[in-house]
């Protein structure tokens, strides 16, 4: 292996990178599921009925994988139930019609003077990934082994196609990213700090650069998928691999999405829990591509509609990018903290599995970055060859859809893995 | 907006398709082709459609009466066909260049599950059984624009009338200029005389990363080591016979070789030295074909031995007790 990861190239569609931010007004009702991170769902601390205030707590959990919910706008409570979530799985979740007022509560500065503070500071905010993960912050700030942490990466590759979040983020909000790292520098130990920035955005390099003044190093990474995916961004801006079964924390490394950084910062600041994100919403069918500053909760419909409607009917709806995102079957979803888009794509972009047989020709095995060999996990799976699957490690794919993006029969791939890996975890048990 | 489509990530493609690469390589077949009908006239015109037609209909057919989706489109037929013709003497009478093309297509590809599932590469078999099957057939060599030839040569030309260089070099034969034999000048099948056009074609194949170099590349590189060794002029080795052709078009076949490069470089190895051996010591001049058919049985062998290894995870050993 060379000094590079196998990566892809993938056209960027970044045409809403010079889009400044709109604020989205609140709809009349938003639709808050109490499972907006990886981890166990939160449970409703409001019931029908209830009034409440913007960001207030409306969902909790004694878990350690969790992470609180607020309300993102005043309002009555008008249902408590289980919905069905982009990924599948079914979660409570409170609707709440708004006053129209979005009434917050009363809040002040937090103040964070060690690292215990701020990471209690963090969970209470409700801040999780918000590069599309959705890890609860608050637990990749708290690793036990704090001492061996080197580095803070900073990502924001931002490498699917379409999505311009993060790049408004660095362009709009400079100074709350600068005094981030500088807080999880002096709270964390942390000497190294690398911000990866795709050099498809010089402008945020060069802001970037010059906001840093040497308190921490800007690197420009290719512009290829995924560069942004934590096992690849960690290896190119350090060296260092993280092993299977290894998190970033076991080889020094802390890796947090520009985004996250700069809502901690803002919820420090302002003592308020996370209730809106930055979303870009595009596609070749919106009519108006933007970033949108959106309250958690409000429907994909009306991000949508406040971005001009569409223009042609889309065959695939999207929350998130286009390689690892979820397809929506109706437009009713909400918003989570883990979306970054929202992408309505025509079937001049968009691909409907018509997979055709496998020629062998290789180039997913070129095409992972690290290096399995997923046509090998297709025939294995589709022959129960579990012991195959297991050694040649299909466990440790991370989903990233490379395989699947060059495959010229257009295979499955990635389904494949997946269902791979839950055979081999139910095996297991 | 009821009609959305809901699949499994990624949700946008690269342009690849099966029918790009085959397309891919028919045209990186076209400028032999081309040199061929050329060459060879008329004749070789009739033998390359006749191959092709040929293999399109026994697909459209086999997959009509199988009740199977019928996937001529893919344009494999149309790659099979090319290569079955240009793999055959432009005097090869014309039912035999049909029957080859349905050995092609019917037995070696679809008797076995049709596209990516045929063991050896089906252009191959069809070649090698109508070889066996009808030899005086099928070995009647031609020098290109041979009556012009004839015509106008001198004696030293007529010596070498009708045959292809293999024997000749086993004979230690006084041999044309190499120049000659690289521009194609020389006995062969419709698309093996020319390396020069095959060698343009490899590299489009290449550029365009249809094929990597690892089987073409180890492949002459092995026949060139290997004749130098045993006594043989390596030069007139790799541009003779159908060895260009072979190296290039016929191992690199996907379904039919290795997926690693490592497994790529075994396997063009392989090739190389069982070309060079019956070449040498074989009572048959030609070892391209039985050198490549030999190692895409190899194949499956070769693909579990070369199994790539994750650099970041742990294959046994004792680090995976840390765990």
């Amino acid at each position: 292996m060379g000094a590079f990861l196998h990566t892809v190239k993938v056209a960027h569609f970044k045409k809403t990178a010079t889009f400044a931010t709109k604020i989205m007004p609140t709809p009349k009702t938003v639709l808050i599921p109490m499972l907006q991170h990886i981890g166990k769902a939160c449970t409703p601390t409001v019931k029908v009925g209830d009034t409440v205030l913007k960001g207030q707590l409306i969902g909790d959990s004694s878990e350690f994988m969790s992470a609180p919910i607020h309300a993102s706008t005043s309002g009555k409570v008008i249902a408590v139930r289980d919905v069905l979530m982009a990924s599948g799985v079914y979660a409570p979740a409170v609707e709440i019609s708004a006053d129209g007022l979005d009434t917050p509560i009363e809040t002040k500065p937090i103040e964070v003077n060690t690292l215990e503070e701020l990471v209690s500071a963090v969970r209470n905010l409700g801040i999780v990934g918000l590069g599309g993960a959705g890890f609860p912050t608050s637990i990749k700030l708290n690793p036990k082994n704090i001492d061996a942490i080197d580095t803070l990466i900073v990502n924001a590759t931002e490498c699917e196609p379409f999505i311009t979040a993060d790049h408004r983020e660095i362009l709009e909000d400079p100074d709350d990213i600068v005094e981030g790292i500088e807080l999880l520098k002096k709270l964390m130990g942390i000497s190294r700090v690398i911000i990866g920035i795709e050099e498809n955005k010089p402008d945020a390099i060069k802001l970037m650069r010059k906001k840093a003044e040497g308190r921490f190093e800007v690197e420009s990474l290719k512009s290829t998928y995924p560069q942004g995916a934590e096992k690849v961004i960690i290896y190119h801006c350090t060296r260092r691999r993280v092993m299977e079964g290894q998190l970033p924390a076991d080889v020094g490394v802390v890796v947090l999405n520009v985004a996250t950084l700069g809502n901690i910062v803002r919820g420090l600041r302002t003592g308020m829990p996370l209730t809106h994100k930055r979303v870009t919403v595009s596609g070749d069918c919106v009519k108006e591509p933007a970033n949108v500053y959106a309250p958690i909760g409000a429907r994909i419909d009306e991000l949508v509609e406040f971005c001009g409607g569409y223009v042609k009917t889309p065959t695939k709806l999207i929350a998130g990018g286009p390689m690892m995102g979820k397809s929506l079957s109706n437009g009713r979803h909400p918003i989570i903290k883990s979306n970054n888009a929202v992408l309505a794509i025509s079937d001049y972009l968009s691909f409907s599995p018509d997979p055709s047989p496998c020629i062998r020709c290789g180039r997913c095995l070129r095409a992972c970055p690290l290096s399995l060999m997923p046509t090998v996990f297709e025939h294995a799976y589709e022959e129960g060859n579990f012991d195959l699957l297991e050694k040649q490690k299909v466990s440790i794919c991370m989903e990233c859809g490379c395989c699947a993006y060059v495959c010229p029969a257009k295979r499955p791939l990635v389904q494949i893995n997946k269902l791979a890996k839950s055979a081999l975890r139910s095996r297991k048990k | 907006m009821e009609k959305l489509t809901v699949s499994a990530a990624p949700h946008i493609k690269s342009g690849n398709s099966t029918t790009k690469v085959m397309l891919a390589v028919i045209l990186a077949l076209l400028p032999t082709t081309v040199v061929g009908c050329v060459y060879f006239g008329i004749n070789a015109v009739l033998v390359v459609v006749t191959g092709v037609v040929t293999a399109v209909v026994c697909e459209w057919a086999y997959q009509k009466i199988m009740h199977h989706k019928v996937k001529i489109k893919d344009l494999s037929a149309v790659v099979t066909g090319l290569l079955v013709a240009l793999n055959l003497t432009a005097t090869t009478p014309l039912w035999i260049v049909a029957l080859a093309s349905a050995i092609a297509i019917i037995i070696a590809k679809q008797l076995f599950g049709g596209l990516g599932y045929n063991f050896a590469n089906p252009a191959l078999v069809g070649r090698i059984v109508v070889t066996l099957c009808f030899t005086g057939e099928t070995s009647n060599y031609l020098l290109p624009f041979e009556k012009a030839v004839d015509a106008s040569a001198s004696a030293s030309v007529d010596a070498v009338s009708g045959a292809t260089l293999l024997p000749m070099i086993n004979a230690g034969e006084q041999l044309p200029e190499i120049w000659r034999v690289f521009l194609g000048l020389q006995g062969g099948t419709i698309g093996e005389v020319c390396s020069f056009a095959l060698i343009v074609g490899g590299i489009y194949l290449m550029a365009t990363k249809t094929i990597s170099k690892e089987i073409p590349l180890s492949y002459i590189a092995t026949t060139f080591v290997l004749t130098a060794l045993l006594g043989h002029n390596p030069v007139y080795s790799i541009l003779s016979g159908g060895l260009m052709l072979g190296a290039i078009f016929m191992a690199t076949d996907y379904v039919t070789s290795p997926m690693t490069k490592r497994g790529k470089i075994i396997f063009g190895i392989g090739c190389g030295v069982i070309t060079a051996l019956i070449r040498i010591y074989g009572s048959n001049p030609e070892g391209v074909s039985y050198a490549i058919l030999f190692m895409n049985v190899l194949t499956p062998l070769i693909n579990s031995a070369t199994m790539k290894k994750s650099k970041f995870a742990y294959h046994g050993g004792k680090k995976e007790a840390k765990k």
